[in-house]
């Protein structure tokens, strides 16, 4: 009985890390796509974990990857994000607003090449951070539309807006890409 | 359907999450609009190209280590497991009391049984998740070289991860998954188009010969091997899953002895 305290600690510190460690990857992703800096990302995830761990008993089950990822992204807003310039922020995200289908009006005469691993990273890194936030969960990350409202605390119209808007931002700077290397 | 509409509802299309009605309502539009024919044919092939590759960025090994060591130190875990041993230990204790006392022996299996229909109602639950949340595989792969080292650092065990394609059951993935508050590795197979969830992990229960049972509808089959104890369970018929376990026996002495 002696033991008790203890023993309790240690199960839970069992069952965090069997909860939680195995998304270590996906955390350490979206920080280095919101942060932009491998060692931004390392600290920001360990604070992540921390958190998470500290207030592990108010995780109440479900899909343990979306409340980790909430959790890293306010760790990213409140730590690191005094240091971007918010105007700058505001005037991307007010230009991308803008943005609308140039496109052609036929799939057909489109013949895409393939987009690079490096390439698209870069060219995701480049998305004004609300878009970017929400390709990396919808597409890296893989979560839903109901778990990407979650994690942003936005609803699921504003998930569907901004995840046009990113889809179209980056086409066409994969367009402008080929143009440029061709 | 107006393109308004169309244009946003698309995407929602090519991330399936779009109910049945909805979907067919931007398909009948796109088929009468080419601008928006354009627009779902660019975005599937941009969702390709980004899926196609590994966008992600590996952890370090540091960070991980960081994290651990913040974390209270592993000298504190000992106990559990002390107590999964224990728990085991009992087990054999209850039956060398057999034969001193029913009484005792009888509230015993009762224990054991709660026990046993507690890790079977669990197993399922833990089925069923993984067939409707959309969460069956955290690893999609149908190669057992990638999925075996995935489950390397997420458990204590390294479980046993067969490929029985060419035996009729197509491995998909892993997924780590919990019962009986312990964490056990899930490998996911398909035969034709029933789920197999396998579940491998230490003390889950039939320490004794293999066995069959069925809850709520499905059917489970367990073995164990080498001090780890195998659970799949599946809406396959019994015999099937008897089989499947036959195949994964043998194909997993083929791979000890070759």
């Amino acid at each position: 009985m002696a033991y008790e305290g203890q023993s309790m600690d240690a199960a839970k510190v069992q069952r965090f890390r069997a909860a939680a460690l195995p998304y270590l990857d996906d955390v350490y992703t979206l920080a280095r796509y919101l942060l932009r800096n491998s060692s931004d990302a390392e600290d920001a995830a360990q604070e992540c974990y921390l958190r998470a761990f500290r207030h592990f008993e108010t995780f109440r089950g479900g899909a343990i990857k979306p409340w980790l990822l909430a959790i890293l992204r306010n760790v990213c807003r409140a730590e690191f994000a005094r240091r971007v310039a918010l105007p700058v922020m505001e005037a991307e995200a007010e230009e991308a607003s803008q943005a609308v289908w140039d496109g052609q009006d036929s799939p057909e005469t489109e013949t895409a090449r393939r987009l690079d691993g490096e390439t698209a990273r870069r060219l995701i890194a480049q998305l004004p951070d609300q878009f970017r936030e929400t390709i990396v969960l919808r597409e890296i990350n893989d979560l839903s539309y109901r778990e990407i409202a979650d994690v942003i605390g936005a609803p699921v119209g504003t998930v569907m807006s901004r995840l046009a808007r990113a889809r179209l931002l980056l086409r066409k700077a994969w367009f402008e890409e080929e143009r440029g290397s061709s | 359907m107006t393109c308004e509409e169309a244009e946003v509802l698309l995407h929602a299309l090519i991330d399936g999450e779009l109910d049945a009605g909805h979907a067919r309502e931007v398909e009948a539009h796109v088929a009468n609009c080419p601008r928006c024919a354009a627009q779902l044919a660019a975005f599937r092939d941009l969702q390709r190209s980004l899926r196609g590759e590994d966008l992600g960025f590996a952890a370090p090994a540091s960070l991980r280590s960081r994290i651990e060591r913040a974390m209270p130190q592993p000298a504190a875990i000992a106990p559990s497991r002390r107590a999964v041993l224990g728990s085991f230990a009992l087990g054999g204790a209850a039956s060398a009391l057999a034969a001193a006392s029913v009484a005792f022996v009888v509230l015993r299996q009762d224990h054991v049984q709660d026990h046993d229909r507690a890790i079977l109602s669990e197993a399922m639950s833990a089925h069923l998740r993984s067939l409707q949340a959309d969460h069956l595989t955290d690893v999609l792969s149908s190669d057992q070289h990638t999925v075996k080292p995935w489950f390397n650092g997420r458990l204590d065990v390294a479980p046993p991860v067969i490929d029985l394609t060419a035996q009729g059951f197509t491995l998909i993935g892993g997924r780590l998954d919990f019962i009986d508050g312990k964490p056990v590795a899930a490998i996911v197979y398909r035969r034709r188009v029933h789920i197999i969830n396998l579940f491998v992990a230490q003390g889950l229960g039939a320490a004794s010969g293999p066995r069959s049972d069925t809850v709520q509808g499905f059917n489970v089959r367990r073995w164990s091997d080498q001090g780890l104890n195998l659970l799949a369970i599946s809406d396959l018929a019994p015999e099937e899953l008897e089989e499947f376990q036959t195949k994964f026996e043998a194909a997993s002495r083929a791979n000890k002895t070759g």
